[in-house]
C-alpha cells in the first residue's frame, strides 16, 4: 500500500470513515436544496435566459449587431472563445496530468474542475458557431459527402484543426468526466433505496456493481485516458494559439504563441476552478476535503503558470524590438502605448504583477485573498485574449484604415450571458451530481486521511 | 444437495484482502468481490488478469491515424487538389506537417472513444442495466467476497467454517 510521510498535512481532515464520505456527498444530493442555491441559481438563470436571447437575436438578425467592422473583423467573439476554452484546460490538467504525476490532492476536485471544463467548452463553442453567421451550416466544417461539387474543407487551415481539436476535447472530456462518475453515481443509486430520484441515479449509473474486474478496467481506462487526454490538453490550445500564429498579422505570427497560450489556459483556468470551488466548499460543507491544502497547491500552479505568462509577454515584446520588423515593433509600441493601453496595462497588472504576491504564504493560504485573486486573473486573462486580438488588428498597415472597437449591448449581453448559462450549468451539476470523486478519495482515506494519519504517528 | 452461494461481506478493505489471501492459500477459490473502490493488489490473489483495454485503445488509435491520413489525402490531394496561395497539394507528403493536428486529433478521438466503448461493452455496464451487487453497502462502505459450492471442493459447512474463521462482519448464504 502507498505510504505518505506524516510530515505531509492531511487531504481528508476530521474523522472520517469510509461511509462518512459517502453520507458527505449523498446527503446533501438526497435532502432539501440549500437557501444559497436557489439564489445562485435564480441569479444564473436569468442571466442565462438574457444570454439565450442576445444568441437568438444574433442568429436571427446576424453578426451586425456586432461591434464588428472593417478593420476589426475579430473582437470579443473570439477574446471570449478563446478565454471559455481556456478555462477549460484546467479540468483537464487536473484530471489528466496530475492523475500521470499521481497527485492525489487532485482526488477532492477533478470532478468539479472537469464539469467546469464541459461547460466552458461548450461556452466557448457558441462563439464560433455564432460568427459563422449562418449556424445553421455549421456541419459544413465536417468533411461530409455534399451535393455542392467536390467542396472539402481545407484541412491546411488551423480554423480547421481548431473544429477537430475542440471537437475532440469536448467529447473526450465528457468520456474521461463520465466514466469516473459511473461509480459515484452507482453509490447514490443504492443509498437512495427509497427515493422517488432513484430510478434517475439507477440509468445514470449503467448498472455499475464494484466488481473487482470492472475495478481493474476501470483504473486501467482512467489512466490511458489521462495518458492520452495529457497530449490533448496540450495541443487543442497550442492548435488555438495557431488560429493566430500561422497568420501574418503583426502580433500574431509569433512562434512563442502555443506554449503562451497553453500556460495561459492553465493559469486562467485554475483561477475559475477556485472561483468556483471556494464558493462550493463553502455552500455544500465540503471543508474537510477541499482544505486549505488543496487551495494553496492550486495558488502555486497559478504564480508558476502566471509567470510563465509574464516572460512570455516580455519576450513577445524583447523580440518584436530585436526583429528589426517595424509593423512588428509598432503592433507592439501601439499595444503598451496606443489608444487600447489601458486594456494592456490592465492586463500586465491583473496577470503578472498582482499573482506575484501569492509568493507570501500568508496570502496564498488565505481563502478571501484567493477568492479575490481569481477573479483578478480570470478578468486580465479575459484581456490578454483581447489585446493580442483586437490590438493587433485595429491599426493595419494602412492608416487609413485604422479603426476602433466599441462593443454593443449583444455583444455584452452575449459574453455576460455564457457567464450566467455556464454557472447554471455548473450549479445544477453540484445539486445533483457527486460533486467529489468518492470512489478515488475512498482509496486515499487511510494514506492521507488526519485520523489514520495520526494513528500512523504514534 | 443445492449449491451454495457465499457473500461474506467485510468492513474494511485490509480484512477483505488477508481474507482472500488466507482462503486462497487454503485453496478455496474467490469467485468475485464487490467494493466501493479499486482495491489494490487483490487481482493476483483472486486470479485476475490483467486488462487488454490498453492494447485495443492503441489499436483504434492506430485506424484513426490510418483514416485521417486517408481521409486527407482523399480530400486535399485526389479528388480536388486544393490550390492555396499558389501552393497546390499535388502530393499527400509535401503537406503532411499541415494535416498533422487533424491526424493527431482524430487518432485520440477513435482511441479514446474506441477504449471508452469497448470498457462500457466488456463491463456490460449500459444504460438502462439492472445493478448486479448482492447488497447495496457494497457501493458505500463494505466490501463483499461472493465463494460458491460450484466452484470449490468443499462441503457447504467445511466452506462456512473456513470463512467464518476470517475477519467477517456479517454473512448471508444462499441456494442457487
Amino acid at each position: 500500500m502507498f505510504k505518505e510521510s506524516n510530515l505531509r498535512k492531511p487531504l481528508i481532515l476530521g474523522h472520517k470513515t469510509y461511509g462518512d464520505i459517502t453520507n458527505d456527498i449523498v446527503n446533501p444530493i438526497m435532502g432539501a436544496a440549500p437557501k444559497q442555491w436557489k439564489i445562485a441559481i435564480t441569479i444564473a438563470f436569468i442571466v442565462a435566459l438574457y444570454g439565450v436571447g442576445c444568441i437568438f437575436y444574433v442568429v436571427g438578425v446576424g453578426i451586425g449587431s456586432w461591434g464588428l467592422n472593417k478593420t476589426v473583423g475579430w473582437a470579443w467573439d473570439i477574446t471570449n472563445f478563446v478565454w471559455w476554452v481556456g478555462i477549460g484546460h484546467a479540468g483537464t490538467l487536473i484530471s489528466a496530468v496530475l492523475l500521470l504525476f499521481r497527485q492525489r490532492w487532485r482526488m477532492a476536485i477533478n470532478r468539479s474542475a472537469e464539469a467546469m471544463t464541459i461547460f466552458a467548452v461548450i461556452m466557448a463553442a457558441v462563439f464560433p458557431l455564432l460568427h459563422m453567421g449562418r449556424i445553421w451550416c455549421a456541419y459544413w466544417t465536417l468533411p461530409l459527402p455534399n451535393t455542392l461539387g467536390s467542396l472539402w474543407p481545407n484541412f491546411n487551415s488551423a480554423l480547421m484543426w481548431d473544429v477537430f481539436a475542440i471537437s475532440t476535447y469536448f467529447s473526450v472530456s465528457l468520456v474521461f468526466w463520465y466514466i469516473g462518475l459511473i461509480p459515484d453515481f452507482a453509490s447514490i443509486r443504492d443509498k437512495m433505496t427509497n427515493h422517488p430520484m432513484r430510478k434517475f441515479y439507477s440509468i445514470l449509473s449503467f448498472g455499475w456493481s464494484g466488481r473487482a474486474k470492472h475495478w481493474t478496467r476501470f483504473e486501467e481506462v482512467s489512466l490511458v485516458l489521462a495518458g492520452i487526454a495529457t497530449p490533448l490538453v496540450f495541443s487543442v490550445h497550442s492548435i488555438v494559439s495557431m488560429d493566430f500564429a500561422t497568420s501574418i498579422v503583426p502580433g500574431w505570427h509569433t512562434t512563442i504563441f502555443p506554449p503562451y497560450f497553453v500556460s495561459g489556459a492553465v493559469f486562467s483556468g485554475f483561477a475559475m476552478v477556485q472561483t468556483l470551488l471556494l464558493i462550493m466548499r463553502k455552500v455544500m460543507k465540503l471543508e474537510a476535503y477541499i482544505n486549505l491544502r488543496h487551495i494553496e497547491y492550486m495558488n502555486i500552479v497559478i504564480i508558476v503558470t502566471g509567470s510563465i505568462v509574464g516572460v512570455a509577454y516580455l519576450t513577445e515584446l524583447f523580440i518584436s524590438w530585436y526583429s528589426g520588423v517595424e509593423y512588428e515593433s509598432y503592433a507592439f509600441i501601439n499595444r503598451f502605448s496606443g489608444p487600447l493601453a489601458w486594456s494592456y496595462w490592465c492586463m500586465m497588472t491583473c496577470n503578472v504583477i498582482s499573482p506575484q504576491l501569492f509568493w507570501f504564504k500568508k496570502l496564498r493560504t488565505s481563502l478571501s485573498f484567493t477568492f479575490f485573486m481569481s477573479i483578478i486573473v480570470n478578468i486580465g486573462m479575459w484581456f490578454e485574449r483581447f489585446v493580442i486580438i483586437v490590438t493587433s488588428i485595429h491599426r493595419d498597415y494602412i492608416p487609413g484604415a485604422w479603426g476602433e472597437f466599441k462593443a454593443t449591448s449583444i455583444d455584452i449581453g452575449l459574453f455576460i450571458g455564457t457567464i450566467g448559462i455556464f454557472f447554471t450549468l455548473f450549479l445544477l451539476f453540484s445539486r445533483y451530481f457527486p460533486v467529489l470523486a468518492l470512489n478515488e478519495l475512498k482509496t486515499i482515506l487511510k494514506t492521507s486521511g488526519e485520523s489514520y494519519k495520526k494513528e500512523g504517528s504514534h | 444437495m443445492a449449491n451454495k452461494v457465499f457473500h461474506v461481506m467485510y468492513d474494511d478493505d485490509q480484512k477483505l484482502m488477508d481474507a482472500a489471501k488466507s482462503l486462497v492459500s487454503q485453496g478455496i477459490r474467490v469467485k468475485e468481490v464487490f467494493s466501493p473502490f479499486p482495491i489494490h493488489g487483490l487481482d493476483p490473489v483472486i486470479g485476475i488478469k490483467r486488462t487488454r483495454l490498453a492494447i485495443c485503445s492503441f489499436m483504434y488509435a492506430c485506424t484513426g491515424t490510418a483514416l485521417s491520413i486517408l481521409g486527407t489525402w482523399y480530400f486535399m490531394v485526389s479528388d480536388w487538389n486544393w490550390n492555396i496561395g499558389g501552393k497546390p497539394n499535388f502530393t499527400w507528403i509535401e503537406n503532411a506537417p499541415a494535416f498533422v493536428p487533424v491526424m493527431f486529433e482524430f487518432s485520440v478521438f477513435c482511441g479514446a472513444h474506441g477504449m471508452a466503448i469497448t470498457y462500457l461493452l466488456r463491463n456490460g455496464t449500459l444504460p438502462g442495466m439492472p445493478a448486479s451487487n448482492p447488497d447495496p453497502r457494497t457501493t458505500d462502505d463494505k466490501f463483499v467476497m461472493e465463494i460458491t459450492t460450484d466452484d470449490n471442493h468443499l462441503s457447504a459447512s467445511d466452506l462456512e467454517a473456513k470463512i467464518r474463521a476470517t475477519d467477517v462482519y456479517e454473512l448471508n448464504i444462499k441456494d442457487y
